[in-house]
């Protein structure tokens, strides 16, 4: 069985910096790391490899620099990691991002299984895995906390909703997209450190997915970031401190006082 | 005239009060831009009556349901391909939807389809002057940071909403009621995935989302013996326990208590942080409470910048003293 994996690099600190004009995040000079929420996925695939004769590719679209993330996969693991790099690739929001992705399953698919993480620190909009999903016309199964049985028939998993949760049986191919709760991610080995060491990273650009320049990068959004803010969220507080805490109390228990259960006849 | 879907959220045969939320939205955002508004309702049953006056009155001009076994509960392929047919055949400026876990999957599954923008989780929703075109307001980045989001050039113009980030109208909205069958074709539903089982959780106490009332506990009130005060205040004002991401991490509480950026996003009349320190992503998830009170041993902690009135002291002393003080007073 040949599974993906997809993985974003993001920003290994809080610190990110946007490109005023465009909107958009400015990578160069920030240290990256796998997405925490995409190392769930990776861990998914990888006990799937270890009960099966199955390999395990993962793809990240990112600049240059996100090759030493996808690195960190072979170290896990991976048998095979690919960055999408290209100029043209920049500026992608999630439909841009997800139709390079997809094309690169459709290229060099099928592929059985496709794994997401929840949502990117970063970005956050937990969109890239079921647009991927839908541009494959593929089922999808979001927030997956574990996974019950995979064969040949599928792979049933366990989703958690608002309501409670539920069982779903996929066919294959499908993509799923899990959430931390499925599984503790595993610490690279020494031997899969030197083996990332040496493994040569391919890289692959516009040339091999051969996508229409509408469909790429900033030109391929649909979406524009028109403006970046700060949260402006502050109130006009009344302090109580040292003698007043009374007063203070007093003034809780008036606002509470409507939700009092008063139950004593 | 043009439309504005809106996408409902059903919980069983219930239509979930974030579409009412969204109705009400979307007719704050007709008064800027002639808008038709209507509600789109996947189900396995017909709507019933006094749920299609509740939507109507909450602001829909028209339903669009439609009907099929398959609509049970969520499921990815028939859900974004008929709501894809529906959207081609309405030709809607706007779709909104609640970002839940159902609508957080339709929806870049749509957006996918019909190759057009989706904004996530927004908590700002407005039309722009000169261009009618809707701008998108959401955090991103833990928080530090609002982004307002266009989608000029593809429509419609798709964006989820978190539940209880708007408010649902205060009136009555007249409405033509105006109810609309949409035929699902055997296409529209054609996928190979199936629902095996679902286990509902069991009745507890009201969700944090739900809740009129937060005693919202945090890291300091130092251990989770600790929060034996914010139980016993909670119990006496019918209240829900909330908590911070870091009391949820040490496991004083389960997740479906967290407030905040990774939690929950909740409306409560009165939100009362104790031991909290107001880091934005807790303060992304409650600033659209009521009323606010804090509790910090800090004077100069965050989270007074985000209160309506604060107590500077010992969380757990100020909680035992406001209980027996209620206490008090009940039993005279
Ligand atoms: C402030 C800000 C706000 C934004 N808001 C929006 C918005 O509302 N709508 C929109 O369309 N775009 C938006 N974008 C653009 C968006 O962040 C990028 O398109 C980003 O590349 C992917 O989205 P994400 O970070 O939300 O990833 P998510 O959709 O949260 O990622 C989910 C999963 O998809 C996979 N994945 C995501 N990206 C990649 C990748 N590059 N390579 C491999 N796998 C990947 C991973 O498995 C990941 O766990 C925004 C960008 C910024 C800076
Ligand atoms: C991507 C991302 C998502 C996140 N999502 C969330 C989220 O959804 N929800 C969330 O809450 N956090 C979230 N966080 C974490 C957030 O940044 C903070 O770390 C967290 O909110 C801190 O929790 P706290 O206020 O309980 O603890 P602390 O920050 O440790 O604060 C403890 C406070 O208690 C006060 N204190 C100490 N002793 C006493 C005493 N005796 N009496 C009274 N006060 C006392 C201190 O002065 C301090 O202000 C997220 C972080 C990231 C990066």
């Amino acid at each position: 069985m040949k599974i993906l994996v997809l993985l974003k690099q993001v920003p290994d600190s809080d610190e990110v910096k946007l490109n005023p004009e465009t909107g958009t995040m400015i990578r160069e000079g920030v240290g990256t790391v796998i997405n925490p929420l995409d190392l769930h996925a990776l861990e998914t695939a990888l006990r799937i490899k270890e009960i099966g004769d199955h390999s395990v590719a993962v793809v990240s679209m990112g600049p240059p620099v996100a090759e030493e993330a996808v690195r960190e996969a072979i170290a896990m693991g991976a048998d095979r990691a690919v960055l999408l790099t290209d100029r043209k690739f920049a500026g992608a929001d999630t439909w841009a991002t997800s139709m390079a992705l997809a094309r690169f399953a459709e290229k060099e698919g099928p592929f059985d299984l496709i794994l997401a993480g929840e949502k990117a620190t970063d970005g956050e909009t937990g969109q890239v895995g079921p647009e991927t999903g839908a541009m494959l016309g593929i089922p999808v199964a979001t927030y997956v906390s574990r996974i019950v049985e995979l064969d040949e028939s599928g792979i049933t998993v366990e989703r958690e909703v608002e309501e409670g949760k539920e069982i779903w049986k996929l066919p294959l191919p499908s993509l799923v997209s899990v959430t931390k709760d499925v599984n503790e991610p595993r610490l690279p080995t020494l031997n899969g450190k030197k083996l990332a060491r040496n493994a040569s990273i391919e890289r692959i650009g516009n040339d091999f997915l051969e996508l229409d320049p509408s469909e790429i990068g900033l030109k391929g959004s649909p979406t524009r970031v028109v403006r970046i803010g700060t949260p402006k969220l502050s109130r006009k507080v009344e302090m109580y401190e040292g003698n007043s805490i009374r007063d203070g109390i007093d003034e809780i228990k008036k606002r509470l006082a409507p939700y009092l259960e008063v139950n004593h006849e | 005239m043009s439309d504005l879907l809106v996408i409902a959220e059903r919980r069983g045969n219930e239509v979930h009060s974030s579409t009412l939320e969204l109705l009400g939205k979307a007719r704050e955002l007709s008064m800027k831009r002639p808008l038709t508004v209507s509600v789109v309702l996947l189900s396995d049953k017909r709507v019933q009556e006094d749920a299609a006056d509740a939507l109507f009155s909450g602001g829909a001009d028209r339903i669009i349901q439609a009907v099929d076994k398959s609509f049970g509960r969520f499921n990815f392929e028939p859900y974004t391909k008929s709501l894809a047919a529906i959207v081609r055949e309405f030709a809607p400026e706007i779709v909104l939807a609640p970002a839940t876990t159902s609508g957080r999957t339709y929806m870049p599954g749509l957006a996918a389809l019909l190759k057009t923008g989706l904004t996530a989780d927004c908590t700002g929703l407005d039309i722009e002057e000169g261009t009618g075109n809707l701008l998108q307001t959401r955090p991103a980045i833990g928080g530090n940071i609002m982004a307002t989001i266009k989608t000029p050039n593809h429509r419609p113009q798709m964006a989820t909403v978190r539940p209880k980030t708007f408010s649902p109208l205060k009136e009555e909205y007249e409405s033509k009621g105006e109810l609309v069958n949409f035929g699902v074709t055997h296409d529209l539903i054609q996928t190979g995935a199936k629902l095996i089982e679902f286990h509902p959780i069991g009745e507890g106490q009201k969700s944090v989302q739900d809740a009129e009332v937060i005693i919202a506990g945090g890291m300091g009130l130092r251990k989770v013996e600790n929060m034996e005060p914010v139980y016993r205040l909670s119990k006496m004002i019918n209240g829900t326990v909330g908590a911070s991401r870091k009391i949820v991490d040490s496991k004083w509480i389960g997740h479906e208590a967290q407030v905040g950026l990774s939690g929950h996003t909740v409306k409560p009349k009165i939100y009362i942080a104790a031991g909290i320190s107001g880091a934005v992503q807790h303060i992304a998830g409650m600033q659209t409470a009521e009323f606010i009170v804090a509790i910090n041993r800090d004077r100069n902690a965050a989270i007074f910048n985000f209160a309506d009135i604060g107590l500077v002291g010992d969380a757990v002393e100020i909680l035992n003293e406001l209980a027996e003080s209620i206490e008090s007073e009940v039993k005279r």
